[in-house]
């Protein structure tokens, strides 16, 4: 039987011995893993989930909105400085090949009427491209087409939150009258439910009329030719990067922007949007587990402490081993071995906890969790790392007494 | 019995102390002879138990030579010290120390836990040196589930079990009543019949009487040395 698994048993032995101090001693690292644990598993399945919601957001997509931009977010957005225009758009569809459908939108928040119910809710005047580009399939009835556009109809199609606040059943609201901003318009779809944007923004409280409708009906004050928001889909993934290029070279042209200056537009592709979000759950990743690794902290100096007191309470014990012939460094052994173990176990248990609290989370808050392994690799890792650590200066004070104060010691 | 398995030279110990230094030996010439039984007397605080600690290695000593079968120890490391505690010596103490949350088995095992190279058949060794002081009955009883003079024995056992060549007694029998103190004696004596060199520190001239040679000890150095 070799040093180590000798002081494996012992240590083994004193951890039963002293069950409940043992376990007490345990808690902040059972604890302090089971955080760790919880956190990394929250955070990766935030991250999954908000991913799934980017590319859910449309196919091959790149989204152009007025104002320009700084690194990292998007200043102005919708409203400030209105600097695309329909001919944009047309311009884009004529002249970049990488580009496969284009649609622009006008924005406006407004009241719904429906019977005597009512509903504020975001108008976008828009164009029959926007579901295509969008991927968004219509659930009941059809979508705004080319002809409702050039005749200006005053035709609606309802996101399904909309649909479900205003009315009791959908199936027969294909046809009904709502009035928006006092005029009547008639429904002719129900858009098939998207959910929320990653900024938690709800994608189905929204109705979609004609962009020729909105502009000569519902936003009469605004210059004419004005959009808030330029869609485009690229042919293939591969094409995207390629369109962007062409889109950025073709509006810097289009809006005469020196070389020198910026632009007076953002572009962005989803794969950029879901980068920077994966940036930020990073980050929130890397503070929760921060945090955690502090109560790790604090649950290794719990273990220092009760060690200490451990060899303090056992220091004849100590003295019997040093007089029957153990070294400096069995006695070292024996309590590292010891605190490693009561920190290993600590942390096995931390696991445990972790997912199963992670499940809970899941479960009863509907959060998406994922069980990463690595991070169950890490915080096994990480324990035995506290033990060895925290363990060491208790153990270097046992092996470093003096066998007949040892022996003596009352 | 020809070759001395202890000899001392000038043996000095001072306690370096606040103020005064304390001298506890103050120059122990002593030779030893392999298979000897003998007793150290002396009134209390006259150096007896510092001696046997130098002796029996658990100490270091201050000035002097120590010589342990011929082998020089006065300034070996604590490591090597361990060792030959280990291999070549068995303490037997007043108060037993035994470890109280170890059966009686355990505890006799323990220095074979510490013994290099490692041997096979630890089990069965610890039961064989529990059944030479009569205990074989008791080898899974807790310390406290045993009386003085079986702690004792136990203490014994674990003492004898790595087979060493000398074995130091710090006052055996003083927390045991007279009956049981001779017992224990009669088994030391045993021990001394199968060649093993055994030194037991005591005040009490009863026991001493029982050794073949009383050495004694007054102000940490010796002034009487006698034989049968
Ligand atoms: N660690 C120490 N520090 C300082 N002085 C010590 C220490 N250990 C022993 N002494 C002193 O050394 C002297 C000898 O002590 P020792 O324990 O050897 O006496 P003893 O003969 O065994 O006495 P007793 O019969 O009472 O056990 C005493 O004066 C004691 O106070
Ligand atoms: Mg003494």
């Amino acid at each position: 039987m070799n040093i180590w698994l000798t002081a494996l048993r012992l240590a083994i032995g004193s951890l039963r011995a002293y069950k409940v101090r043992s376990f007490l001693t345990m808690l902040g690292i059972i604890i302090g893993i089971g955080s760790v644990i919880v956190m990394i598993n929250v955070g990766r399945g935030a991250e999954v989930n908000i991913q799934e919601q980017i590319r859910n957001l449309g196919s091959n997509m790149l989204m152009i909105f007025s104002g320009s931009s700084r690194s990292g977010g998007v200043r102005g957005g919708f409203g400030t400085k209105p600097s695309l225009r329909v001919k944009d758009a047309e311009a884009i569809a004529r002249e970049c090949p990488a580009v496969a459908e284009v649609t622009y939108s006008i924005v406006k928040n407004m009241q719904i009427v429906a019977g005597n119910s009512n509903w504020g809710t975001s108008v976008q005047g828009t164009t029959p491209e926007y579901r295509l580009v969008r991927n968004w399939p219509v659930k009941y009835g059809e979508f705004i087409n080319a002809h409702h556009m050039k005749s200006a109809a005053s035709v609606v199609v309802l996101g399904s939150a909309v649909a479900e606040n205003l009315f009791e059943s959908w199936e027969d609201v294909i046809g009904q009258k709502i009035r928006i901003n006092n005029f009547p318009f008639r429904i002719i779809g129900v858009m098939n439910s998207k959910g929320r944007t990653p900024a938690g923004r709800d994608q189905d409280d929204v109705v979609f009329v004609p962009y020729t409708t909105a502009m000569r009906k519902l936003m009469g004050s605004r210059l004419p030719g004005v959009v808030h928001f330029i869609g485009v889909s690229a042919h293939s993934k591969q094409l995207v990067a390629e369109a962007k290029r062409e889109v950025e070279e073709l509006l810097r042209q289009r809006h005469r922007i020196l070389t020198e200056a910026d632009d007076d537009f953002t572009l962005r592709t989803l794969d950029e949007i879901a980068a920077a979000s994966e940036k930020t759950g990073n980050i929130m990743t890397l503070l929760l587990t921060s945090v955690a690794a502090v109560s790790l902290v604090v649950g290794g100096i719990g273990i220092m402490n009760v060690m200490l007191v451990s060899v303090t309470e056992r220091t004849r014990e100590i003295g019997i081993r040093m007089a029957v012939g153990a070294r400096e460094r069995d006695v070292l052994i024996q309590f590292l071995v010891e605190s490693t173990t009561m920190s290993f176990v600590g942390g096995l248990l931390g696991i445990l906890l972790g997912i199963g609290a992670s499940r809970a989370i899941t479960h009863l808050a509907k959060w998406p969790t994922i069980i990463s392994i690595d991070a169950i690799f890490l915080a096994t890792l990480f324990s035995a790392a506290v033990g060895i650590f925290f363990g060491f200066y208790p153990a270097r004070k046992a092996a470093s007494l003096d066998p007949i104060e040892a022996l003596n010691y009352e | 019995m020809v070759k001395p398995i202890i000899r001392t030279k000038q043996l000095i110990k001072r306690y370096p102390m606040e103020g005064e230094t304390i001298v506890a030996l103050k120059g122990i010439d002593l030779e030893i002879q392999s298979g000897e039984f003998l007793a150290v007397m002396g009134p209390s605080g006259s150096g007896k138990s510092t001696l046997m600690h130098i002796l029996g290695l658990l100490d270091s000593l201050t000035e002097g030579t120590y010589e342990l079968e011929g082998l020089n120890v006065s300034h070996i490391s604590r490591e090597m010290r361990a060792d030959l505690r280990n291999q070549k010596i068995g303490f037997v103490f007043q108060t037993f120390n035994l470890l109280a949350r170890s059966t009686a088995l355990d505890n006799v095992k323990l220095p074979m836990l510490y013994l290099r190279p490692r041997i096979n058949g630890s089990h069965k060794k610890a039961m064989e040196a529990l059944k030479s002081v009569g205990l074989a009955d008791r080898a899974s009883h807790l310390p406290r589930q045993l009386s003085g003079g079986q702690q004792q024995r136990v203490a014994i056992a674990r003492a004898l079990v790595n087979n060493p060549a000398l074995i130091l007694a710090d006052e055996p029998t003083g927390n045991l009543d007279t009956k049981t103190g001779r017992e224990i004696m009669d088994l030391l004596s045993s021990l001394h019949e199968r060649g093993i060199t055994v030194i037991i520190v005591t005040h009490d001239p009863e026991i001493g009487r029982l050794t073949r040679r009383r050495i004694l000890v007054r102000d940490g150095i010796i002034i009487q040395d006698e034989e049968d």
